[in-house]
This record gives C-alpha cells, structure tokens and sequence, in this order.
C-alpha cells in the first residue's frame, strides 16, 4: 500500500497503457487487466476503465459489473490506511456490526469510502481467516482482535497522522 | 451421441446426451418451474427454482444445469422439493413490493404464478428491502429495479443476442442490482432500445410506458402480424384493447426473428394512433382541403382519371405504389393500371435498391436475396461489406453475432466502425468508397492462390475466362493503395473467405444503395460465383431490402415491364395470358419508371397520377425535381394515412388504413410470404388501400370480384409461378419462401440449386479505372448512401413515433 501515495501517477499510467493495449480484443483478459491496474494504482480509475472496456472489446458495464463484484477492486483510490473490517459470520456473531458502526462515525465515511484527507479507506470483508480472534479487523497489514467499539478511536488514533 | 434413458415423475424417456433434466422433463410436458433459464442462453443455474430430487443424489440438483444420466430417476414435484421451492419464493417476495395489484405483469409475473402455485404468501421472512430509484429517464420503457429477482436473463439478451452490453450485474451481495455502468440512467447508456430486456423479463422490472395503465393481459386482445418496418419481416403480436394498439411483442416462434426484435418493431407502431391520421377523403379547393364523402372523392377520380386517359392517351395515366403495400395491394394496383392500358406502374422508393436489382439480374438472371437469414447462423465465413445489419436489418446483426458465437469467421471490411467490427475474425478498416476494389481484390488473390472452385464455374458459370483475365497483379497492387488496407491483411481475408466450405456474402443499403452500388453487386457476385458459394445452404449473396414489402412488391409486377414473377411484358404470350386472366387488352408498349418520370423524360407525357402510399416529394436527393414534376400534373391522386409532402400536392387525397387495420401478405426479404393480420379498424372513414383500389376499378368499369384480400391471393397464386403454390392457408403460422410451385411444395430455402435463373451464372469484369473514379464521387454521395433505423419511406410513420426520439 506504500506504493499509493508516493508514486507519479503519470509513471503507472506510462507502465499500464502498453499492458493494457497487449490485451487489445481479449475479452477473457478483464480480469487480468484490472487486477494489474488495480495492483499499480490503489483503484481502477474512470478514465482506465473505459480505455479497458474499449481496448478489449468489452461493454463498460460489464468492467463496471466486474469492478464492483470483487472486493479486490476499487473505483476510489484507498486512503493511505485501509481498514478491513471483517463481517464474516464469526465475527458477526460476536459484534462486528457495533465495531462498523463506530468506524462509520469515527471515520465519517461509509464502507467503500475513502476520507476527505486521503488518510482512510473503510471496507467490509467477508472473513480474514482469524475467527478465533473476533470480531477481528485489518489496518494495513496490522490485525486488531477481540475489537470492541469503545476501542475504535484509540485504534485509530495511532494511524492519525 | 448415444442415447440415455431415464425416469422423470415414473415415465421413463431417451434423451440425447447432454441434454439436461429441464429439457429431458419438458420434452414429457412437464411443467418445471424456471425464473432465469432462457432457451437461447447458457444456463446459469441462479434461481435454484427448477430443482429436483434424483434419487440417490445427496442433494437436490438445479435441473437446467444437470445432464440427464443412464439410470437417473427423478421425482420434479416431490415433498422435499417443493418444500425447497417455497423456501426461494419465499425468499424471493420477502424482498419483492407485493404491488400485484397495479403491476403491469399482473397475470403474466411468473413470479406471482408460482407462488399461486406453490401457494407462497408474504409472511413467511421479514427483512430488508432494496430501495433503489425508479429509471424514467427515456422515452420508451420503465426500469424498476425493486421488482428485478436478479434472473439475468436480460443481462444475456443485452449481451449475447443484441450486443448492446448496455446493463450488467453490479455490486455483490444484498444490493447486487442490473444496470448501466455508474448506475447511470438506461438513457445514458449503449442501450438500443429494442426491448430484448422488456420481453423476457420474468417479472415487472421492465414495462413499455405506452402500456402502462391500459390493460391487464386478460383484457387484452393478441393479433399475429408483420413488422412493417424493414424488410426483415419480424413477427409481432399487436395487442390491442378498445381498438388501440398498447403493445407489441415477439412472435417467439416465428422463423424469421425467434422472438427479437429491435426498436421499430418493438415501439414504431404508435403512428397508427396518431392525431395525424388522415380519417376522410379529401379534395383540393383552391388553396385548401375540403372533407367529403367517398362518394364524391370516387366520383372526382372517375370523371378526371376518364377524361384524361380520352384526351391524353391511356399512357397519361401512372401509379406509383409503395413497397409497404401488401402484396394482394400491389397485385390489384398494376392490374389497375394495365387494364386502363398504361404500363407506367412503379415505385418510387424502390431506386435506393436499384443497384441491387440490376447487379444481381445481370449475374444470375433474378433478383433476391439468394439465401435464408437464418442459415447465416451456420455459414462457415460471412463476408460482411460495407454494411450495418446491427443499425439497419437488426435481427440480420443479432444472426452474424449469433454465428460468431457458435464459430463462424466474420470477415468485416467497413469505411466506418459498427457494432461488429470488434467482433470480427478479420476487420478490414478500408476507405470509404473502395469497397468495390476490396471485392475484387480478393478475387485476385483468391485466383492467383488456386483458391477458386473449377467444378463450380466450369458447371455454373460463364464468362469466366474474361474474368480471370482482367484480374492480373496489379489489381491487388492497386487495391491496396485504393482501400488502405496492408497486402498480409488483404491476403489472409481473402483466404479465410475462400477456404471456408461455406461463405455468405452480407452488404445492406449503406453498401449498395449509392453510386457504383451495382458495381460492388456485380463484384459480390462475381466473388461468390468465383468460390461457388451459391445454389447451396448456408452460403449466397444477402443483400437484404430496407422495405417491408419491397421484395413483394417487385414480384407482384409493380414494375413497368415485368407482370407478377417478373414475366416479362413484351413476351406476347405472356401478354395474352394476362389478358385473358384479366379479360382486358394489354398495351405492349412498355411503361415509364418513376425515375425516368422525374429525371424529365416522362412529365410531358404522364397527366394524372396514382401515388399510394409513397412519398417522393419528400425522399432522394432530386426532391425538388420530384415536387416540380407532381405539381404541373392536371390530376393528382394520394392514398395515404398522414398528410405528407405528396399528399400535399395532390387534388384528392384519400385515406388509408394502416398495416394492422388490414389483412394482407408480405414477402420478405428471404421470400417468404407472411400473412398480416388485422387487429384493430382503421380510424374515421379511412379504408385498407386493396379496398380503395377494388373500389376504383369497379367505378371504373372493371368487374372485380375481390371480397377479400384473400380471394386476390388466389388469382396471383393462378398467375405467379413462384406464389403458385401459395394460399392463405398453406402459409400458417411460419410463411412460405417463394418459388413454391404448387399446392404440395414447401417452399424453397434457398434459390439456384443446379440452376440460376438465367441459366448460368454470368462473371462481369469491373475495370480498375471505374473502380478509382468510385472512390472520389464516393465522398460527395456520402449522405444519401447512409442508412440507419430509419430511411426515407418509412419517414412517414416514423416522425409520428416515439421511435423518432433515437
């Protein structure tokens, strides 16, 4: 995720246009596509997927439809910390949607949401695979387990500058 | 495929293997429910509504994804599967508004149907429910996203069959939606409006806003007709309620269109409704109209039409009838014309298809598309030349898409991007103009490789050595630097062409209806008969009509030197068969064309005129010639529904009824004659154009004894070698292609087995110089040759339609 913040756009789009344009008329290679995009950027811009939707011959609703299905893709570039948190059915169970709530207000954005500074990213996942750990969440790389709302500001006060 | 035998519900059966439990229990009539299984999509397995039980299988199983099994035994409406069925009806309207009550699909939802079925009510889940905004934004249907059940069945249509790709699925999860990219309005996206979505949806989601409001499916009466729109010749059902038409959908059994249809035949039909509507005869006083009865206006007509052909000859009278006539109309208008003693019948609309005409009389003695459409769908290559079937002839484009999604090479060389250019194996980006050099490019090349079809030609054809002769190496060399395209590009097209067992050659109105259009013709045949590609299925040459009854017309001798079947007039005997059909004396002298007529030639001569149905006045370049030449007429007849540039002119205009206020056959663009029916009466005193002319013709002194359009269709059937074997009857539900001979005959898919019309096939050569000279005037004719949805005759009807908003 480092990689975001710092790096010339102008740099990745001079990298993924020719990446783009070796897949020209490949309609299975959307998901390829994105996934490098994806990978350079943070997020899928508007202008890229119309020039993936054009170059591969593909409808922009369906690049919009495959964007928008996959959790690993995003329309909006992520904050500099992205925070997962995890719904899946442990987690669930044991209060992840009281943890959301917090992060919401805390935060002031809703899931897929990145805010005003550029600082934070909001997403549910559906399962990290830590469910001995719930309600479980991610801030970049860091996990943070057996969360509780009361928690939220001080975990996030740790990420705020 | 070995054959695989099972039992479903205690019946055992054989199905082919491969065929799936779905298909193998309706194949017994067993009514398995599906909310997302579409016959012409893969199955997607996403409603889980047509499980079964299969004995000894762990779970239930999705029947439309499971193939039927040696052995398998099957129970479709067992406890545990219907108790299953409720659970997902129950999960289904726990997020579905229950607004049966002013739903437009009341009595048509499946979704209603099978919770009646299944006796599902609303109580059983309460949970959240989608909120999502009502999409109103255009002119032609409603998208109420709250009601969609997610089937995607119209995502398939919009994909697969239209190639529209306007909506998709997005999101995941509870607020997964159909829709346009950005959730932005159906409007703003690459939809087409050709109501695939609208027809096929399961549901309520989507409805024609012309139907809102206007009757419930049991109200509603459903007539089987033909689009009148292109000469594709879709079958629709109008449903119609108090003697107005509210909605149209596919006939999805037709052969000609399975249930698609674009935006003309889905919601053009409102003109019939409109204000516009001419509904009394009219007659010019001075500088305005006057309403009178028929008996004056027919009274008016006899006593000028009488004069004029004493004073002037019989060759001062001429009748300009519309390719959107049926065929009975057309048959009676010339009968009318000849038996007054004047030749001059034609139609004016017809010229944009001249170059088609010609081109193809020249090189196989007839001129039809040679082909079906559906047998596109099995071509091994299709040549697509400067043509737009997608815009055009759309049900022509779903069948290419069709065809390349089942393996077909489409090879596409166009001045400009359509919609299936990036679908093509080969897309050729040639400069606009040299279309004519690129078809005779590959020839060269198909010669100078050996790729050509001896047998064929040396069976076939003629004129082949002069042929070969003028396509020497600087034709390709040429070429290259007419159409812009590399020599690789040019030479792997052409091989791919040639090589295939079957190739069909598809051009369309933008392709041939403009200067040198029979030029690229004569090219096109020369190519098919170069690889033989005709006389057989799934190959020919399509170059489809841009009118309903344009094909009809023509075979029904609105020609002014051919009768019904292109019998020519100047044969005597052929002269005196009509004669004694008709028990009148048939001029020999032959007739004017309408483009003679206004080219100048024939205005000196041509007195008082007939124009039914047409429109010159306002179609073509030479409109003002046109209109110069209607005005200086002593008398001027328009038969018409609206007041159009023509019948503005005219000294009597009366009014017509429209196509689905009258019975009638049209012949379509793959000749197959198709009865249209009429479902509702024409409004005011307007009157079917067959009635006006029978009419007519009895004022007139000629005793005709038509009580029905169907009782013309006998004596065309007696006079017509081709319609021979036509009746009413024969035709049913699914048309018959001419030539038919007689009463036993199932009509012909395909034209020039063993023989061509002429004999054999004549090869034209086509001069490199002509071909150059193409390219320059190409660019200032750009406009005239350019076709889309819409094109001048149907104008009319279309500028009183909610279709004019596209």
């Amino acid at each position: 995720m480092d990689s975001i913040g710092c790096q010339c756009i102008e740099e990745s789009y001079s990298e993924l246009e020719p990446f783009i344009a070796q897949y020209a008329g490949q309609q299975t290679a959307l998901i390829t596509v994105l996934h490098k995009i994806q990978e350079t950027l943070g997020f899928v811009p508007y202008d890229l997927q119309v020039k993936v939707a054009d170059t591969l011959g593909v409808p922009i609703s369906e690049v919009y439809g495959v964007i928008t299905f996959y959790a690993f893709f995003s329309l909006k570039p992520k904050g500099k910390y992205n925070v997962s948190v995890c719904k899946g059915t442990a987690c669930y169970v044991r209060g992840a949607p009281k943890v959301l709530t917090a992060l919401e207000k805390e935060l002031g954005i809703k899931p897929g949401d990145t805010t005003d500074d550029g600082n934070f990213s909001l997403e549910v996942v559906y399962c990290l695979g830590a469910c001995g750990l719930s309600p479980v969440m991610t801030v970049n790389k860091d996990v943070h387990a057996r969360l509780k709302q009361e928690r939220i500001p001080k975990i996030l006060a740790q990420y705020g500058e | 495929m070995s054959a695989i035998k099972l039992t479903i519900d205690g019946k055992e059966l054989e199905v082919a293997a491969g065929t799936t439990i779905l298909q193998a229990a309706r194949e017994l009539g067993i009514d398995l429910p599906t909310l997302c299984h579409d016959p012409e999509l893969p199955p997607n397995g996403a409603c889980r509504l047509c499980v079964v039980e299969v004995e000894k299988a762990k779970s239930l199983v999705a029947s439309c994804v499971t193939p039927a099994a040696p052995g398998m035994v099957v129970h479709t409406e067992s406890e545990r599967v219907v108790r299953v069925r409720r659970s997902i009806l129950s999960l289904l309207i726990a997020n579905h508004p229950l607004v049966c009550i002013t739903c437009e699909q009341t009595g048509s939802c499946k979704l209603q149907d099978y919770c009646y079925r299944y006796s599902v009510t609303e109580n059983e889940y309460v949970g959240e429910t989608k909120e999502l905004p009502l999409d109103s934004s255009n002119a032609f249907f409603v998208r109420d996203m709250t009601k969609c059940i997610l089937c995607g069945i119209c995502v398939g249509k919009c994909q697969e069959i239209a190639g529209a790709g306007a909506i998709d699925f997005t999101m995941r999860g509870f607020i997964t939606n159909v829709g346009p990219a950005y959730e932005d309005k159906i409007e703003d996206s690459t939809c087409v409006f050709c109501g695939l979505c609208i027809d096929s949806c399961p549901v309520g989601a989507l409805v024609p806003k012309a139907l809102i409001g206007k009757g419930r499916p049991w109200q509603v009466e459903k007539t089987k007709t033909i689009c009148p729109y292109c000469g594709v010749g879709c079958g629709i059902y109008l449903q119609t309620r108090d003697n107005e038409v509210i909605n149209v959908r596919p006939d999805f059994d037709s052969p000609v269109n399975r249930g698609h249809l674009c935006a003309r035949g889905k919601f053009g039909w409102d003109y019939l409704q409109s204000k516009e509507r001419l509904t009394t005869p009219l007659i010019r006083s001075e500088e305005v109209f006057v309403a009178v009865g028929w008996e004056e206006a027919f009274g008016l007509i006899v006593d000028n039409l009488k004069e004029i052909r004493s004073s002037f000859g019989p060759a001062a009278l001429m009748g300009l009838c519309s390719p959107k006539a049926s065929n009975e109309e057309s048959y009676i208008f010339q009968k009318l014309f000849r038996s007054l003693g004047s030749n001059n019948v034609d139609s004016y609309s017809r010229h944009c298809h001249a170059p088609a005409v010609e081109g193809m009389t020249r090189a196989f003695g007839g001129a039809a598309m040679t082909n079906s459409m559906e047998e596109l769908v099995s071509a091994e290559a299709i040549f697509l030349i400067e043509a737009d079937p997608l815009k055009t002839h759309p049900i022509i484009g779903y069948r290419i898409r069709e065809a390349i999604r089942q393996g077909t090479c489409l090879i596409a060389a166009q001045s400009e991007d359509t919609g299936l250019s990036d679908i093509a194996s080969y897309y050729l980006q040639i400069k606009s103009g040299s279309a004519v050099a690129l078809a005779n490019a590959f020839a060269a090349v198909i010669l100078e490789e050996n790729l050509y079809n001896p047998k064929f030609i040396n069976k076939r054809t003629e004129g082949f050595a002069a042929y070969s002769s003028s396509l020497g190496p600087e034709v390709v060399r040429r070429s290259l630097e007419l159409t812009g395209i590399n020599e690789e590009q040019l030479r792997s097209a052409a091989r791919a062409f040639a090589t295939a067992n079957s190739a069909a050659i598809v051009s369309t109105a933008g392709g041939v209806a403009q200067e040198g259009g029979s030029l690229l013709v004569t090219a096109l045949a020369n190519l098919a008969l170069l690889t033989g590609n005709l006389g057989r299925e799934n190959c020919g040459l399509y170059l489809p009509y841009s009118e309903n009854n344009l094909q009809g017309s023509a075979d029904m001798g609105t020609l002014p030197a051919l009768l019904t079947g292109y019998q020519p007039l100047r044969e005597k005997t052929v002269r005196d068969h009509f004669s004694r059909a008709w028990k009148v004396e048939l001029s020999e002298q032959p007739g004017l064309s309408a483009a003679a007529l206004f080219s100048g030639y024939g205005n000196k001569t041509v007195k008082a005129m007939l124009v039914m149905g047409e429109n010159p006045a306002a179609c073509g370049e030479h409109r003002e010639a046109v209109t110069e030449v209607l005005r200086n007429l002593n008398f001027l007849v328009v038969q018409e529904m609206f007041m159009t540039e023509t019948a503005m002119l005219a000294d009597v205009i009366l009014p017509a009824a429209g196509f689905a206020e009258k019975m009638g056959t049209y012949t379509n663009v793959e000749r197959r004659v198709q009865l249209n029916r009429a479902a509702i009466v024409p409004p005011g005193d307007a009157r079917p154009d067959w009635a006006i002319l029978t009419e007519l013709a009895g004022r007139l002194g000629f005793k005709w004894e038509y009580e029905s359009p169907e009782d013309i269709s006998t004596e065309i059937a007696a006079l017509t070698p081709q319609y021979a074997g036509i009746s009413y009857e024969r035709i049913g539900a699914k048309g018959l292609q001419w030539p038919c001979p007689h009463s036993e005959h199932p009509g012909s898919k395909y034209l020039y087995e063993g023989r061509f019309q002429r004999g054999l096939g004549l090869f034209t050569p086509i001069s490199m110089d002509d071909q150059a000279k193409l390219l320059f005037s190409y660019e200032e004719n750009r406009s005239a040759g350019k076709k889309t949805l819409c094109n001048c005759l149907s104008d009319s009807m279309r500028n009183r339609s909610v279709i004019s908003k596209l």
